[in-house]
């Protein structure tokens, strides 16, 4: 991380060692992520196998529903346009699901799946620092996985209303009223923003517990993510019979029954949905999250330096 | 220059003794084994000196704390710990470019000059690599750093005997220069006989033996002894004897008197039989392998 490029040679060490080429801080971080995307190649592949099955079925549903779609858009209900938005928004759904379950995987193994094959002792004897890699391989369920969802969404889609638009054409519908109803970057720009609220920042601390386990547990890291919650929830509920760690846990997945689903943009989305960023980064369970999450991945680091391989 | 400085090392895994009390002094441009049986403490000694382990008591490496410094220690020290730790699923070309990429110290080409004296394929994977070139992908990999300080972990175990003297040969014509310190623990003592500059032997945490290959050439002697001279013999106090094709083979300290006051010499062990420099593994067992559990005995005798 730190290459000191203004430092003083304060050994005749630094100074014969300083003369080689110096790396900026963020290759190692680079690099580091360069090396999760060989080895976890299911980061991309899954979202875009997923995307390549929903363009491949596409073509027949809208072959079997053609009338149904030339009646919807002649019909100019603004309740027929979710019926006509409705393969859009599954294969959004789709796309973001696979995604988040590739996220959980990813997680759990990565800092574990290192020490069981042994190759940590390869990582470290390369001068990276145990919070580079951890902060590298946070990276990919909490920026890189929501963005590629989001991209492959956007070219999806897109392909998608493209086989429409020739199917219409072909048909010899107007293609007009479809483009205009579907209200797409409208979609889109509903998707980025749960994207980025919801699985960025919301599920952040709860990415940063998976890595943590990684790289804690001596075996079966699912089961440790899984079961000391359990164990609370369940200690809690019989001991007091009340549930507020189970609540917790709940609305940080679902996103919860409160306001919080809406301030961050509840899926499917409808054109008129109303959204409140404002509150959203206002409410203090967002950064109560991020706090855990910050402590989560040091914690991670930590742990990195000590253990040895499985 | 001292490369590693080490004072009252000491290492506990709960109730087990890793590493009790070890010192360990290892100057620029020497290359030194490290000897000992399976859980004698070798790997831990190399762990602590790697920055993967905690320890207690002092050491430096390369003027800093490994512990503590490992990220920018490992700028400036390459280690190939164990075996086949490189990852399985990385491509040979990927290895390439991730070590260029995080390593200010890496010559890319250098590296694939030494691949290209191989037989691997650039686009391979490393589990599609037999054992013996996975090492020479690691070696090609860690020759090609500028480092003062290469650590070697058991580098050549499970390779067939072509390969582990290919590794020795290009470590030294390729590699080895007197700015450059090595460290190597391995079970094939015999394979690094001719390429250790010093010699240690550590047991049950301890050392039992630290000393230069000069020194142990002219202190060590293995006689190959005549049986009318075997009493004779005997009473010189060997360290070590055992059988071989029908003659007693005895190995002698030349550093341990006899005789109060009376040195042993070359020329009174000629006179007994054939005389030879003793292969390090044949010392390792008189040093240790005959006395089951004892550190103790040859300890005080024998360590300089």
């Amino acid at each position: 991380m730190n290459t000191q490029p203004n430092a003083m040679p304060n050994s005749p060490l630094d100074a014969r060692q300083s003369s080689p080429a110096t790396l900026s801080s963020t290759r190692p971080f680079y690099w580091s992520l360069r090396r999760e995307l060989w080895e976890y190649r299911s980061i991309y592949l899954a979202p875009l196998g997923i995307a390549g099955a929903i363009l491949l079925a596409f073509p027949f549903a809208l072959l079997l529903h053609l009338s149904q779609i030339a009646r919807t858009l002649s019909s100019l209900d603004p309740a027929q346009r979710d019926a006509l938005a409705e393969p859009y928004d599954i294969a959004a759904a789709l796309i973001m699901a696979a995604a988040f379950i590739v996220s959980i995987f990813y997680s759990v193994d990565c800092l574990y799946g290192e020490r069981r094959d042994r190759s940590i002792l390869f990582w470290k004897s390369l001068p990276v620092s145990d919070l580079t890699v951890v902060l590298a391989k946070a990276t990919i369920p909490i920026f890189v996985l929501p963005l590629l969802a989001f991209v492959i969404t956007v070219l999806t889609q897109s392909v998608m209303l493209l086989l429409a638009s020739v199917v219409l054409l072909a048909s010899g519908l107007s293609v007009a009223a479809l483009w205009t109803q579907l209200l797409l970057p409208q979609n889109l720009a509903m998707l980025l923003y749960h994207l980025v609220t919801a699985h960025m920042l919301w599920y952040a601390p709860f990415y940063a517990w998976l890595l943590f386990i990684s790289a804690w547990a001596r075996r079966t890291p699912f089961l440790w993510a899984i079961l000391p919650p359990l164990a609370i929830g369940v200690f809690e509920k019989v001991a007091f019979h009340t549930s507020h760690f189970a609540d917790l846990l709940n609305n940080r997945f679902s996103g919860g029954p409160d306001a919080m689903s809406s301030m961050m943009g509840d899926f499917p989305f409808h054109p008129g949905m109303h959204i409140t960023p404002g509150a959203f980064l206002a409410a203090p369970g967002l950064w109560i999250g991020l706090l855990f999450a910050a402590t989560f991945l040091v914690g991670a680091a930590r742990i990195r330096r000590y253990r040895d391989p499985v | 220059m001292n490369v590693i400085e080490a004072h009252g090392l000491r290492k506990a895994y709960g109730s087990t003794i890793a590493l009790d009390g070890v010192d360990l002094h290892i100057d620029e441009g020497r290359i030194l084994g490290l000897i000992g049986p399976n859980g004698a403490g070798k790997s831990t000694v190399l762990n602590a000196i790697l920055g993967l382990t905690e320890f207690q008591g002092e050491l430096r490496v390369l003027e800093r704390d490994p512990w503590t410094e490992r990220e920018r220690l490992m700028r400036d020290v390459s280690f190939i710990a164990d075996v086949a730790v490189l990852p399985r699923w990385m491509r040979v070309s990927q290895a390439l470019e991730y070590v260029a990429g995080v390593h200010p110290r890496f010559d890319r080409a250098k590296a694939e000059g030494f691949l290209a004296k191989t037989d691997i394929n650039r686009t391979s994977k490393v589990r599609e690599l037999s054992k013996g070139m996975v090492t020479q992908l690691h070696l090609a990999l860690v020759m090609a750093i500028d480092a003062r300080l290469l650590v070697l972990d058991e580098p050549t175990i499970g390779l067939d005997i072509l390969y582990r003297k290919q590794f020795y040969d290009s470590l030294l014509d390729d590699y080895y220069d007197r700015s450059r310190t090595i460290v190597v623990t391995t079970h094939q003592a015999e394979d690094v006989q001719h390429v250790l500059t010093d010699l240690m032997f550590i047991n049950r945490g301890r050392v039992v033996l630290d000393c230069s290959m000069e020194e142990f050439e002219s202190r060590f002697l293995e006689v190959t002894v005549r049986p009318e001279q075997f009493a004779a013999a005997r009473a010189l106090k060997p360290v070590h004897e055992r059988q071989a094709l029908g003659r007693a083979v005895l190995i002698f300290d030349l550093k341990l008197d006899p005789v109060a006051g009376q040195k042993l010499g070359r020329q009174q062990l000629a006179a007994l039989g054939e005389v030879r420099i003793p292969g390090i593994s044949d010392l390792f067992v008189a040093l240790m392998g005959n006395r089951p559990g004892g550190n103790a005995g040859v300890t005080e005798g024998a360590t300089v």
